[in-house]
């Protein structure tokens, strides 16, 4: 049998170039857990990201949506389940809990002590550093349906922006790096 | 280079993220790296253990010229060349 090794090297070519082409130098995460310690570990590795010069798109989905409410703000003309679970879940980033030892709160607060000794940044001041650095947050439509929530009750975020599953996929398919966390 | 070599360069910008935690060094040196221009020396301090790997790492993602480390009693001082 005969091998065509130019053929097979012109193909290989095209599809490394395509390769190239396609991926930037981008960081795509899904961010789904409402755990405070795994918030964490995701706005470290995206602010970690942009000083690599990378361009970092996080994609807010589920429970970690929570997270992004600001206590501050109320919203009027919810169903009453929307009220339970916006009653139920934690309002912003100062209210979620550990994933391990949260202890009602206790765990929790021993870790933001030593956090504050070691000057580890709190989750609220690592979301001022994410948008002071260009971060752009994309909250899943359909995760702010189901929990009820609505984009005035958001915190204030230049980068922000409701959309859905083909908003994140596209931004995978063009990044070099994709995570979920 | 040695800390001989280290200790008498000419350097342009030093960046004291002493005291802060991963990933303040890191983004303290990308933000005052803007401040030089390309092929000026710049130093970072940091009492964060695991800068020593970071910033090396960081200089090879953005072409910048790592060049060595000086050990002190409770802090790390990092050279690095500007690409």
């Amino acid at each position: 049998m005969e091998i065509d090794v130019e053929k097979q090297l012109e193909e290989l070519k095209k599809k490394v170039g395509k390769l190239e082409s396609g991926r930037k130098d981008k960081l795509t995460m899904v961010v789904f857990s409402g755990d405070m310690d795994k918030l964490l570990a995701a706005m470290i590795i995206a602010t970690g990201a942009t000083a690599m010069d990378m361009e970092v798109s996080l994609f807010f989905t589920f429970w970690a949506t929570a997270a992004l409410r600001d206590p501050k703000k109320k919203v009027k003309g919810k169903n009453l389940v929307s009220k339970m679970f916006g009653f139920m879940l934690p309002k912003g980033a100062k209210k979620v809990k550990l994933s391990k030892l949260h202890m009602a709160g206790m765990g929790k607060t021993m870790l933001e002590n030593i956090m504050k000794k070691k000057n580890v940044a709190s989750l609220d001041e690592m979301f001022k550093t994410a948008a002071e650095l260009g971060v752009s947050i994309n909250v899943c439509e359909m995760s702010m349906n189901l929990m009820g929530f609505k984009r005035e009750e958001l915190i204030d975020y230049p980068n922000l922006k409701i959309c859905g599953v083909g908003t994140f996929l596209s931004d995978a398919e063009e990044s070099k790096i994709q995570l979920f966390i | 280079m040695n800390a001989e070599e280290l200790k008498n360069l000419k350097v342009s910008q030093t960046v004291d993220a002493r005291g802060t935690a991963c990933p303040g060094p890191l983004l303290a040196a990308k933000k005052a790296i803007g401040e030089i221009e390309s092929g000026e020396i710049m130093e970072v301090l940091s009492s964060d253990e695991g800068t020593k790997h970071d910033i090396p790492k960081w200089c090879e993602k953005m072409e910048h010229e790592f060049l060595g480390i000086i050990e002190e009693d409770s802090f790390t001082r990092l050279f690095l060349k500007k690409a």
